[in-house]
């Protein structure tokens, strides 16, 4: 096990460890979870060469900043001692190969674009880049969207509940959100959970797919020659990642059902046609709407019954809340329709303000 | 059938009964490798939703064609839950089913429930099983806070708070030892949908017939109280 972690210096409005969730459970009353904005999640993941289910940081807003230390209980910063300094400039005794050295470890931030520094000076956004052992890793408030994702070779190591390490704000589950002073490990970027095949790593074999060295350098033994730890050594570079920005005008197609017979025609019309926006009190439960209220054609509640990610459900004041990761499992208020999964992660990077229009489309 | 986004069905049934019927049908077909890709079973109180399906239209056109079997009762050893019944709402339930505090707490032990389905919090089990004279209404006045191991009535339903929450339930006993949800625990939930479930007063079950009777042994009566 690795001893490398991190240690939370600016915890940020709400930053929590996300992966791809616990799926599968729903029916234990236990939400589904993970990262809100997943094609980001997963783009991390891709980058740094993790598995896509391996643990990120979703932070909200203003972002967070994270000291990285060698290991995860070391008190010390490693910043203005001997031994930081050893560490930082790599005279240290490199014990790990790879995306790890003894110098430090790679990170990426996809999602929401926003400011990364490394110990206050400029890092890329959307590019891996070494965050050297006993440094601050900041991403910034986020400058369009509202959330980032912060990874690490090896991910961020806590205890899976469910096979997940997701914190999950409904019921509970996972990891605590972040806070000063919080420290988590960061896994082990050989081991099995990083979804590298551990007896590669034993045979030298250590960067399987999809990244290889480029630079013909021999690697022997695990033990890596001191001129491979450059970023430039170790993979190309992609110049930009790909991320769609939130669109100023969120269209969410939205399919019908399973109780859109409990509305009004007027309703359904007014949900094609209606001007909402992104109010101020969403989080990774749902997402409120403000607009015109969808009238009922009936009054009630249903039975309670389980209730797909995604769901457009209509409260009794009439104004439909979409739900997303850590939304209830069965619900009694009527769900209108239901948005496709791959239109969420742009409805959660929508800032509060932000006009929806829906769009019905068929199942 | 009804639809539920592009890759769901929430199948609709005409009563609880049809619907834990036609559950257990679709878990039947699932370990039988015939509904591939289907990542949620979620069972409601009359209806089975069922999401991750690559084609969910086509399974809503067979699913008509489906032979459902009836609800075998007694099936599967029950779940036995002891109880202290001394919660606060205990004399309003008594009230309302017109018996005194010790028959609640007798009637309620002596009744077989069944998980319905679960909902609210991981490890919340919806209970099923009392006849319909015993069903009541929420709280009017929700509690903010309900403690753990909380035995509550609402509707037809029971139910025992896996952890301390806010709750609407009328609350008539504390489970004395259950653990209703922990994550070190394989599985972590003690109650899924279709469990069979006893409570069990604390102090040893009464050996009492159906319905209520007077000859409730004092130390039973007492116990825990």
């Amino acid at each position: 096990m690795s001893g490398a972690g991190l240690r939370v210096v600016r915890a940020g409005v709400l930053t929590t460890v996300q992966d791809l969730g616990r799926p599968g459970h729903a029916h234990l009353g236990v939400p589904r979870s993970g990262a809100l904005d997943e094609p980001a999640h997963r783009l991390a993941n891709r980058l740094l060469g993790n598995a896509e289910r391996a643990a990120t940081l979703e932070t909200t807003v203003d972002g967070c900043a994270v000291r990285l230390t060698r290991d995860a209980g070391d008190e010390r910063d490693g910043g203005d001692d001997a031994e930081g300094a050893a560490r930082r400039t790599g005279t240290g005794v490199g014990t790990r190969t790879g995306t790890r050295t003894g110098t430090g470890t790679e990170a990426v931030v996809t999602g929401a674009p926003c400011a990364v520094t490394v110990d206050g000076r400029p890092a890329p956004w959307g590019v891996p880049f070494r965050v050297p052992w006993g440094a601050v890793l900041e991403a910034g408030p986020a400058e369009r969207g509202l959330r980032s994702y912060v990874a690490f070779a090896g991910g961020v190591d806590a205890e899976p509940v469910l096979g997940s390490r997701a914190t999950d704000l409904l019921s509970g589950l996972g990891p605590e959100p972040l806070r000063e002073g919080t420290r988590l490990r960061l896994g082990d970027p050989h081991g099995c959970d990083s979804g590298r095949d551990r007896d590669a790593v034993r045979k030298g074999n250590r960067r399987p797919e999809p990244y290889r060295r480029t630079d013909g350098t021999p690697e022997r033994n695990g033990h890596r020659p001191p001129e491979h730890g450059r970023t430039a050594g170790l993979r190309p570079a992609p110049d930009a990642a790909p991320w769609a920005a939130p669109p100023r005008e969120l269209l969410l197609p939205v399919v019908h059902g399973p109780r859109a017979d409990w509305f009004t025609d007027g309703a359904l019309r007014t949900l094609a046609t209606g001007a909402y926006r992104v109010s101020a009190d969403g989080n990774r439960i749902g997402l409120r709407l403000e607009g015109p209220v969808l009238e009922r054609s009936r009054d009630g509640e249903l039975p309670s019954e389980g209730i797909a990610l995604g769901a457009l459900q209509v409260p009794p004041e009439g104004r439909p809340v979409l739900f997303l990761a850590d939304h209830p499992v069965t619900g009694g208020y009527p769900v209108i329709g239901v948005v496709p999964q791959e239109a969420l992660a742009a409805a959660a990077q929508a800032v509060p303000g932000t006009p929806v229009r829906f769009m019905p489309v068929s199942g | 059938m009804l639809p539920a986004g592009r890759h769901g069905l929430l199948v609709e049934l005409p009563g609880a009964e049809a619907a834990e019927a036609f559950h257990a049908e679709v878990l039947r077909r699932r370990a039988a490798g015939l509904l591939p890709g289907v990542t949620e079973i979620v069972p409601g109180a009359r209806t089975v939703l069922l999401d991750g399906l690559a084609r969910p239209r086509r399974l809503a056109a067979e699913l008509a064609e489906w032979e459902i079997p009836p609800l075998r009762r007694g099936g599967g050893e029950a779940v036995e839950i002891t109880v202290r019944y001394d919660g606060p709402d205990l004399a309003d339930v008594a009230a309302l089913w017109g018996v005194t505090r010790e028959e609640v707490g007798r009637l309620h032990s002596a009744t077989s429930f069944r998980v319905a389905f679960c909902g609210f919090a991981p490890g919340f089990g919806y209970l099923t099983g009392l006849p319909e004279r015993y069903h009541v209404p929420r709280r009017s006045d929700p509690r903010t806070r309900v403690p753990a191991g909380s035995v509550g009535l609402a509707g037809p339903y029971t139910g025992v708070y896996p952890r301390s929450s806010p709750g609407g339930w009328q609350l008539i006993g504390t489970a004395v030892d259950a653990v209703l949800w922990d994550v070190e625990r394989e599985p972590a939930a003690l109650l899924a949908p279709g469990t069979p479930v006893r409570f069990v007063p604390e102090g040893g079950r009464a050996d009492v017939p159906e319905g209520p009777s007077e000859d409730v042994p004092e130390d039973v009566r007492e116990e825990g109280a």
